[in-house]
């Protein structure tokens, strides 16, 4: 064997090798950032308890805003106050853990319920409730799913550099949706303005674009 | 086969596609943006319903209405009230940053009793039960020894519930020792005392004056109601009405006024008198109101049949504008044009105080700018000056003192006020400090501190603080850490002033009678306790008359039975005032012996006292060439309540740098002095010595150096402790020879390049 020949054989050796270790690399690569930089990004945590949406849905007569509700201002409630549950939940209700937590240390202590909110939006983000809900006409089902029918909460899963919830990004980590509740960032927001030709000014500042959500 | 360098670099190549591929990148970039732009350290309140809470600010004398704005439980704005009488809207710097007090750290949060030396600064905790039972015993054992009359209290206020609290505790006590601290409301008062006859409080209609002549006044510095000042002081811009400004410096107000005349310090009763002159001269004066409703105006007979010189005389023989220029520095062809000015105005108001009035001045210069209003007619109707009567909605039925209160009531009081040498003064603090350091045994054996800190804001610090030092026993009921709770042996925190309920009557310089309500905002916190629950307590624990003298379940008890029917509409409105109120016309409004308006008072002597000279600084001027003249500035709070960060930072380069402060003198006297802009000297007076740092001015007169009040506190407070010098610690007292009262404008004093 010449040692060209050599040379030569020594290469295509080589190049086998080259490919394996850029398919190990690859695919290592695909597996952390697929699968396994999610598990790392998210931290798991539990509300303080469990709460049945569909239960207490039965029981109101105005849907979601029975306990969702706009203050006479227009402003949105959001999560109820301990003082909305006091008058039914005085005392301990049923037989379930979760209300047993709830009436002995929050109730009782007078202490609001530290609930983990799925929907929490950045600090930066101005958002009404009552231009959506009043005005648009648009249900609640549209950005929050069917969380009125849920028998029970899920896991809240923070994120560990921004401390906002997974659904605002959406579950899935690639960034996909299927249904218009998935995701809450801002291409969701703006997608809908844009193909509904929502006003593109800000109804306070005049101004356009941006500062219709960033005030 | 074998592994080599490729082999690395094409596994690199795959991780960075891999990753790519992956959504880590994107993700990860979004992440950091968010968390970038909302650093998650940074408060964000807490969202909730928002709610607005009406209150009084009772940071200062002031009292303006404000609006608090809520998330829920937490006050996150403080805005004017609109619609409340006077301010209505408007509100000043140190009101609007009182949200840094409610959470600031200087608010007390239990009881504390010293442990450590006087003014150490340690403090042990103590239960309210156990500081209530210290300060019961302390003091019942001084009504055992018959010393009942050495017991003191310090507000800063006489009228309204809490001060009449505190008098009525002192009564059923024994002791004559309620003392307020001084302002120029006193003298004021005690103008209006000895020219109306009445007990009553000045109220300036503002509002609707055509023609403003202020002797030093900061009508935009602080003075009167702020918020009601800065809406007087714009709607005065809009309808061109004229503001003339006396006063050596160059100050925000005589900056906007239509005309500053730099006067010297001290002199501006003089300029009174010599524009009074050029009136009369010229018979430009209200004949109607001087003939008919007033006395002393021309010269008159006493009952001994002496002839005494009138107004007039006094006036028109002596205060000549060439005599008048001479004094004060003025042109004396310009006192003859504002003269004429001022008298041609249908409705010219003139006051007086300096700067915030935090000094109650001399006698005879609020008498005589008092004396410039009457020439114009210009009393108790629109545009001028009118006498308020004080509030009359506490109607108690009076304590009844035991025999042990009722002997010790009989001494008369440790700070002279009410004595046979100054009968007029309700209340003279400033001369307290001397009378304790020359006695062997303090006249004061106890002593209340509420709503005062004059550890700080009384005159020559150092003598003040030599005097408490002797007082065995000083119980102050503050609600945030300052000099003078320092002083203190027990603290008892009160609420602060966005936590409590307190009833604030009619302002100094308010012209209709009115009552306003200061309300809790939020929860109090939990160790303080409201200073009237607090001598409730109090009361309770010493038993027998006092506690008799005190009927009520708790303050908010009190409040309420007190204003009784008017409770619904304070608590709906913020306050209550008679809309349809005018003062008395001029038949019925004055109380003298004569039942006139008198240009002269038998207080003042007759003769020739009306033209008693200048107040003097304090010092010789040989030692100290020059003289150093305190200001007040909107940014800088002199008074009890100190500074809150927020309207520190307002302040400028040249009157504070880090912890250095600023001297302004004109540059000529810079010159003369070898000084330049921003060098280090030591600035001495009388009473001590300081570094500056000096900044050259041309709204300075030459000859003078001045310093804004409300820096250089010592209080354990980061933001405040250090800054700057007190200039109450570089000026002593300097009494009114009349009412006794605090006349000092300055004081003498040298500048050295240090």
């Amino acid at each position: 064997m010449s040692a060209l020949e050599e040379k030569t054989k020594e290469v295509s050796e080589g190049g086998g090798f080259t490919m394996l270790f850029f398919i190990i690399g690859l695919v290592v690569s695909l597996i952390f950032g697929w699968v396994v930089f999610p598990e790392l990004l998210y931290s798991q945590k539990k509300q303080p308890f469990d709460f049945n949406h569909a239960l207490h849905s039965e029981l109101v007569d105005e849907g979601c805003e029975s306990c969702h509700f706009f203050r006479e201002d227009g402003s949105y409630a959001g999560v109820p106050q301990l003082a909305q549950c006091v008058g039914c939940h005085e005392d301990v209700q049923g037989e379930t853990e979760d209300e047993a937590i709830f009436v002995n240390e929050y109730v009782k202590t007078g202490q609001e319920v530290p609930w983990l909110v799925y929907s929490r939006q950045p600090d930066c983000v101005f958002f009404s409730h009552v231009a959506h809900v009043k005005t648009a006409g648009m249900d609640c089902q549209t950005c929050h799913g069917d969380i009125g029918q849920s028998t029970s909460l899920k896991v809240y899963e923070e994120n560990r550099i921004t401390g906002y919830s997974r659904d605002i990004w959406g579950k899935n980590i690639a960034g996909f949706k299927t249904h218009t509740w998935d995701r809450m960032k801002m291409d969701d927001c703006s997608e809908c303005h844009v193909n509904l030709g929502v006003k593109q000014a800000s109804v306070q500042t005049g101004k356009g674009a941006c500062f219709v959500c960033h005030k | 086969m074998k592994i080599d360098r490729r082999s690395f670099l094409s596994l690199g190549i795959g991780v960075t596609a891999g990753t790519t591929l992956s959504p880590l990148p994107w993700k990860l970039t979004d992440d950091l943006s968010i968390w970038t732009q909302m650093w998650p350290w940074t408060p964000v309140p807490k969202d909730g319903e928002v709610s607005y809470v009406h209150s009084v600010c009772t940071l200062c004398p002031g009292g303006c209405g404000i609006s608090v704005r809520k998330v829920a439980d937490r006050a996150v704005k403080i805005e004017g009230m609109d619609g409340y009488p006077g301010n209505d809207g408007s509100a000043c710097p140190l009101g609007l940053s009182g949200l840094q007090l409610l959470y600031g750290p200087t608010a007390i949060q239990s009881p504390l009793k010293r442990v450590g030396e006087r003014g150490a600064g340690k403090w042990q905790k103590i239960s309210w039960e156990a500081a209530i039972a210290e300060v019961a015993e302390k003091i019942g054992r001084l009504r055992e020894d018959g010393k009942a009359h050495t017991l003191g209290c310090i507000t800063d206020s006489d009228c309204g519930t809490v001060p009449e609290l505190f008098k009525r505790f002192l009564t059923a006590f024994g002791s004559p020792n309620f003392m307020r601290t001084p302002s120029c409301a006193d003298t004021y008062e005690m103008t209006l005392k000895l020219m109306h006859g009445t007990d009553a409080s000045p109220g300036f209609d503002v509002e609707n004056a055509n023609f403003v002549l202020s002797f030093g006044s900061g009508i935009i510095e602080g003075w009167g109601t702020p918020g009601r000042m800065f809406r007087a002081h714009s709607a005065w811009k809009d309808k061109k009405v004229k503001v003339v400004q006396a006063e050596p410096r160059l100050s925000n107000t005589a900056a906007k006024a239509g005309q500053w005349l730099p006067i010297s310090p001290g002199t501006e009763g003089i300029l009174a008198l010599g524009l009074a002159h050029v009136i009369i001269k010229e018979n430009l004066y209200d004949k109607n109101f001087v003939d008919n409703y007033s006395f002393g105006f021309e010269d008159w007979k006493d009952s001994t049949g002496k002839v005494c010189k009138g107004f007039k005389s006094v006036v028109t023989d002596r205060y000549t504008p060439g005599y008048v220029s001479g004094i004060t520095g003025i042109d004396s062809g310009d006192i003859e044009a504002l003269a004429r000015e001022f008298a041609g105005a249908s409705s010219p108001l003139a006051i007086c105080g300096r700067g915030q009035g935090s000094v109650p001045g001399s006698i005879h210069e609020f008498m005589a700018v008092h004396a410039l209003n009457a020439l114009m007619g210009n009393l108790n109707r629109a545009g001028g000056v009118s006498a308020v009567q004080r509030a009359d909605y506490i109607t108690w039925p009076e304590p009844e003192p035991d025999r042990v209160a009722q002997n010790s009531l009989k001494n008369e009081r440790a700070d002279g006020a009410g004595s046979a040498r100054y009968p007029y003064t309700k209340s003279l603090l400033t001369r307290l400090p001397a009378a304790i350091n020359s006695a062997e045994e303090s006249p004061i054996q106890a002593l209340f501190v509420a709503n005062a800190n004059p550890c700080y804001t009384l005159p020559d610090t150092e003598q003040v603080r030599e005097a408490f030092a002797k007082i065995p026993l000083i119980v102050s009921f503050a609600a945030h850490m300052n000099e003078t709770a320092e002083m203190a042996d027990i603290i008892l925190p009160d609420l602060g002033h966005l936590e409590r309920y307190e009833d604030v009557p009619t302002p100094f310089g308010m012209n209709t009678p009115m009552v306003g309500l200061a309300r809790p905002v939020v929860s109090p916190r939990k160790g303080a306790r409201h200073v009237g629950d607090a001598l409730l307590l109090l009361a309770k624990q010493m038993g027998g008359s006092i506690a008799k003298a005190f009927p009520w379940t708790g303050y908010e008890d009190c409040l309420k039975k007190t204003m009784g029917k008017s409770w619904t509409g304070l608590t709906e409105n913020g306050f209550v005032a008679k809309a349809d109120y005018k003062p008395a016309g001029w038949d019925a409004a004055f109380a003298t012996p004569s039942k006139k308006f008198q240009f002269m008072s038998e207080a003042c002597g007759h003769e020739g006292k009306t033209g008693l000279g200048a107040v003097a600084a304090e010092g010789d001027p040989k030692a100290y060439p020059l003289v150093l003249i305190p200001y007040d500035s909107m940014r800088l709070s002199g008074g009890a309540v100190a500074n809150t960060p927020f309207l520190t930072k307002t302040v400028a380069d040249t009157v504070l740098t880090g912890k250095e402060a600023w001297a302004e003198v004109n540059p000529k006297t810079g010159g003369k002095l070898g000084l330049a802009e921003g060098v280090h000297a030591t600035l001495t007076t009388p009473k001590g010595s300081v570094r500056v740092r000096v900044h050259f001015s041309n709204g300075m007169m030459p000859g003078m150096i001045a310093m804004p009040r409300g820096l250089g506190h010592t209080a354990p407070d980061a933001y405040l402790a250090g800054k700057g010098i007190n200039l109450n610690a570089l000026v002593g007292p300097v009494a009114d020879p009349t009412s006794g009262l605090d006349a000092a404008w300055g004081i003498r004093a040298n500048l050295v390049i240090a």
